[in-house]
């Protein structure tokens, strides 16, 4: 224990700091004589070659046997599409409907119909059906994939040490990323929806399943052990049962992941489904026209959501089990005699089966006519929005206040007094830390003030890899800093060193503005019931729908462009803190509430001195998903624009470059890696300061 | 109760940690220098759950293993049905030693031959009373209408009728821990082990369910091995005692014998509150002495404080009678000197 308690001093110290910082000051000082400084190597490790070279030779060698199960998996989804084509309308709702009456009562049945008739007075039924097709037949393959996989991972810890690590890799590495390399062994075709999203989707199936599997209730096993169970009866008699509530859980966000990825895959093409709607309307700026198919997506989302969150409750579920036959099987009774008779009623009432055009409800001319109104009118307005934050905002972070503030930009130029009075300031607020003895903020002060100063962007590389790495390590320990040192140095080596920085910029400009406002809007909606009751809707549908859809109500005010993708990347990323803001601040334990409420603090006191240092940790977590969730947005927004890795992911898709794809890729993933491993070692590190471990 | 050992737990360690099996030449569980072993294991970085326990437990006899937490008394009880295996030891069952049989014999022996009740329970969230009572019968393959008859039976035991379609979560404590015994009940085990089953309950739903279990013992004539920390609960239940503390058992004994000789400070720290005329017996302070005319009789187990209110309307003394037969008598003077002895005892 003392050992520890040693080393955590040595490696907690200032000295390193001050280290890095001299080194950092002199290679700023010399980066413009130093070429390499500024602008690192395109590419000394040709990695993306290799990839492709390996990729063709695997290409090359199983292509035949992939196309074969291509052909084979087209046609349960052939029958699919086909099935769900050829079946009228009203009668496929009222099998949706029973099912989410099933699941959770007629409320979501309501909702379920109503929605699925929005998709029938739209015109865009055939298109959500060839999607629903789509998610209907590479769910259960993730379903059952997922399961078996986590069963086998819980099963043998060699397994599991193998899982776990590809888990968090699938689950960082950007959706974009995994198309390519399934594009090239599957060739074109709406298969390519089915496999990348049954991959994608299968991670989150496996971590609830394994994590149901380790927390059965021990006393729940020895009574089955003690009842003379075998070990196969123990598994699925005992184990599997009391783990389903979290298994469903596992099967709703496949489920939700599932439906996303589809939705991403439309970019490939050829699938005629609701994304390919979308993403081409998007693609002629036909706004009205895609907020119209862009609804369908988010309804199919929704429905998909609340039906498959329904079936984790298992109470509901297993009350119904036990009703008497006739009792259990009614709504079944009643919705397959509903469907026969809309079936033969649908024959005699063409509507029934194809939606009139006639009827067709429309609105994307008034959409786009109101809308250009509106952005004609207001241009000023957003202009001036979109401005300052670009000059003020964004462009100090990427490229640093030195090269931001000019006449153009801020209306000044950046005189040399100016310069010397912001260093004035970084050294006064550093100096004034330091002489109260908190050495931390002092160092925090003066990277932050260098980092401003000179931008994200125009940082010398050794600087960042230096300033991260310690920070690692200082955190994190051995582990988390050489992960660190290597992920940076691949990005380094491999040549994709700009693209990351940009999108670090990005994502940190945008998780930046989500830990202020929404950790904000956390506070307030802890100390608010009506409040949080007004966001937690608002939430979900952030958070159910696919971030493709978020991208169009910004682009539709703001065009194309950073500050488009900065605003998504916001929406997006934004839940999770102020989902977990709330979260932590509510469960501070009541008897420490009442203990500091019984001395006589007031509000703020309460929650400033009381609540807030004991939620932190959980604020981190929060920040953590945020951070995850802006970079998995950062390469979607590569479709309006966005530079960066996303770009370049993108772009390898489009001209199917497997190798570039993939190192992007994994620049992303490494990217959200480290600073989950940073973020979370603070975090443990906080609560086993506070004890709470 | 009878003499006939039914469950004999021999030398039983279990160790914890890297290389458990280093501190045994055999699986035996015999070493020649206990301290220095237990020392040892400490010294190299294991945890001793259990050292060298020893015990038998009788025919239709209420075995209890009082501790407080950490002393390892729910280790021993799952080495005795091997939920924990034990490092080194012998656990004997009618003479067999269940460390030695295959993990099918052993199978066989929990699903006819014991039964266990949980501390939380321990039932299926999945199913219902009914089913969670039949869950150990459809393991063994019995028919489904054999095992919902055997289940109602058992229900109508433990007083739960009327409940057997809802779900654990829609009952109180008591009436889970109710549907716990019924489901240990439901093979017709021979041995039943009970760990904490009441310590999760309220204590007058404890005392009630304290009333219940000594109701059906009266009924079944178990051979139980039944788990408290609760010093007074294992005195009200327990026709002998097994205390332990650090994995060692310490005294073992009827309560009779631990209030009034207690081995050392340690078991005299619980006895010290427990009045003595509510667990001395008076069989074990009954004089040889005959008494000739006719007075009341009673039972040896009869506890001192139920028969000093009866001496005052029978002066002479009272006939105490085991199995049938005299065996002695009580007077107020042997009252008196029993009582008076244990409270010097206890200064």
């Amino acid at each position: 224990m003392s050992g520890d308690a040693l080393n955590q001093a040595q490696t907690r110290s200032w000295l390193p700091w001050v280290i890095v910082i001299a080194i950092s000051a002199v290679l700023i000082a010399i980066r413009n004589d130093v070429s390499w400084l500024n602008k690192p190597p395109a590419e000394i490790l040709p990695i993306a070659e290799w990839v492709n070279v390996y990729m063709d030779w695997f290409v090359d060698t199983f292509k035949a046997a992939f196309r074969k199960l291509n052909w084979l998996l087209n046609w349960p989804m052939g029958w699919a599409q086909q099935f769900l084509q050829w079946l009228p309308w009203p009668v496929t709702m009222t099998g949706f409907g029973l099912l989410a009456w099933l699941a959770a009562g007629w409320r979501l049945t309501l909702f379920t119909v109503l929605a699925l008739f929005y998709m029938v007075v739209t015109g865009y039924w055939v298109e959500s059906m060839n999607t629903l097709g789509i998610v209907l037949v590479s769910m259960p393959l993730a379903i059952v994939s997922g399961f078996f996989i986590a069963v086998m991972a819980y099963k043998s810890p060699r397994v599991n040490g193998f899982v776990q690590p590809v888990l968090d890799l699938m689950q960082t590495i950007p959706t974009f990323a995994y198309l390519i390399p399934i594009l090239l062994l599957f060739g074109f075709g709406p298969v390519v929806g089915v496999v990348a999203s049954a991959i994608y989707a299968c991670p989150p199936m496996v971590r609830n399943t394994i994590l149901g599997l380790q927390k059965v209730a021990p006393e729940a096993l020895e009574s089955g052990l003690m009842s003379g169970a075998s070990r196969f009866q123990l598994f699925w008699q005992v184990r599997v049962p009391s783990a389903l509530s979290s298994i469903m859980m596992g099967v709703n966000q496949t489920t939700m992941a599932t439906l996303a990825m589809v939705i991403i895959a439309a970019i490939i093409g050829g699938s005629a489904d609701i994304g390919w709607e979308v993403l081409s309307k998007m693609r002629k700026a036909q706004f009205g026209q895609s907020l119209i198919a862009g609804i369908v997506i988010a309804l199919i989302a929704m429905m998909l959501d609340r039906i498959s969150w329904g079936f984790t409750d298992r109470s509901r579920a297993i009350a119904r089990a036990h009703l008497p036959f006739m009792q259990r099987y009614t709504p079944w009774f009643i919705a397959t005699i509903i469907g026969v008779v809309l079936f033969w009623l649908a024959k005699l009432v063409p509507a029934l089966s194809v939606w009139p055009e006639q009827l067709e409800f429309y609105p994307a001319e008034p959409i786009n006519n109101a809308l250009n109104y509106v952005t004609g009118t207001y241009a000023h307005v957003t202009d001036a929005i979109k401005k300052s934050v670009l000059f003020f905002y964004l462009l100090p972070l990427k490229v640093g206040l030195t090269k931001a503030i000019s006449p153009f930009s801020w209306g000044i130029t950046f005189e040399p007094w100016m310069r010397l009075a912001f260093a004035g300031i970084v050294a006064l607020i550093a100096a004034g830390y330091l002489v109260m003895g908190k050495w931390r903020r002092a160092v925090a002060a003066v990277v932050v003030g260098a980092f401003l100063y000179y931008g994200i962007t125009s940082m010398p590389w050794p600087v960042i890899i230096l300033v991260v790495t310690l920070l690692a390590w200082q955190i994190g320990g051995v582990k988390v800093a050489a992960l660190s040192f290597f992920g940076w140095l691949f990005m380094l080596l491999s040549g994709i060193w700009p693209q990351a920085m940009l999108s670090v910029y990005l994502c940190l400009s945008a998780v930046l503005v989500c830990l202020v406002v929404g950790g904000g809007l956390g506070i307030w909606a802890s100390q608010n019931t009506r409040v949080s009751n007004f966001i937690r809707p608002i939430n979900d549908a952030l958070q159910t729908i696919p971030p493709f859809v978020i991208l169009i109500p910004f682009l539709m005010f703001f065009q194309i462009g950073e500050f488009t993708s900065f605003l998504a990347i916001i929406a997006y990323a934004i839940v999770p803190c102020i989902r977990y803001t709330e979260h932590g601040l509510k469960s501070v334990p009541e008897h420490i509430v009442e203990a500091a409420r019984s001395m006589g603090t007031t509000k703020r006191q309460l929650l400033w001195e009381v609540k807030m240092p004991l939620a932190i940790p959980e604020i981190m977590l929060g920040l953590n998903q945020t951070i995850m969730f802006a970079l998995a947005m950062l390469v979607i927004t590569a479709l309006v624009g966005s530079k960066g890795l996303g770009q370049s992911v993108y772009i390898a898709l489009s001209s199917a470059d497997a190798g570039k794809g993939l190192v992007a890729g994994l620049g992303m993933a490494l990217i959200a890696i480290i600073a989950d491993r940073i973020l979370q070692a603070w975090s443990e590190r906080r609560k086993m300061a506070l004890g709470m471990v | 109760m009878s003499d006939t050992v039914k469950l004999a737990c021999r030398n039983v360690w279990k160790v914890y940690g890297d290389e458990p099996d280093q501190f045994f030449k055999n699986g035996s569980g015999i070493v020649s220098d206990i301290a220095g072993t237990f020392a040892h294991i400490k010294d190299t970085g294991h945890i001793g759950a259990a050292a060298n326990v020893s015990f038998d437990v009788h025919e239709g006899e209420i075995f209890v293993i009082m501790g407080l937490s950490g002393s390892g008394k729910s280790t021993i009880v799952r080495c005795l049905s091997r939920l924990v295996e034990p490092t080194a030891g012998e656990i004997l069952l009618d003479g067999q030693d269940l460390l030695k049989v295959s993990e099918k014999e052993l199978i066989d022996i929990r699903r006819h031959r014991m039964g266990m009740v949980f501390q939380s329970f321990g039932l299926l969230p999945h199913l219902t009373v009914l089913e969670n009572i039949c869950f150990p019968l459809k393991l063994q393959g019995v028919g489904s209408a054999k095992r919902i008859a055997r289940a109602k039976e058992v229900i109508e035991l433990v007083d739960l009728s009327g409940r057997e379609d809802s779900f654990p979560r829609q009952l109180s404590g008591g009436q889970q821990q109710r549907v716990g015994i019924a489901r240990s009940l439901a093979v017709e085990p021979e041995l039943w082990f009970l760990d904490e089953p009441f310590s999760a309950l309220d204590p007058l739903i404890r005392r009630q369910m304290q009333d219940e279990f000594l109701r059906l013992q009266k009924l079944l004539h178990k051979t139980i091995v039944f788990i408290t920390h609760d010093f007074m609960e294992a005195l009200r239940l327990a026709d002998r005692i097994a205390i332990m503390k650090d994995g060692q058992v310490v005294q073992t004994g009827t309560p009779t014998q631990l209030v009034l000789n207690p081995v050392n400070d340690y078991v005299a720290e619980f006895t010290r509150d427990v009045p003595r005329d509510r667990v001395v017996t008076a069989g074990e302070i009954a004089e040889s002495h005959i008494l000739s005319q006719h007075t009341l009789t009673l039972d040896h187990l009869t506890t001192l404080d139920k028969i000093m209110p009866l001496l005052q309307e029978h002066p002479n003394g009272i006939s105490i009678e085991k199995d049938g037969q005299m065996i002695g008598s009580v007077t107020a003077q042997s009252v008196i000197g029993a009582l008076a002895n244990t409270a010097d005892a206890q200064t």
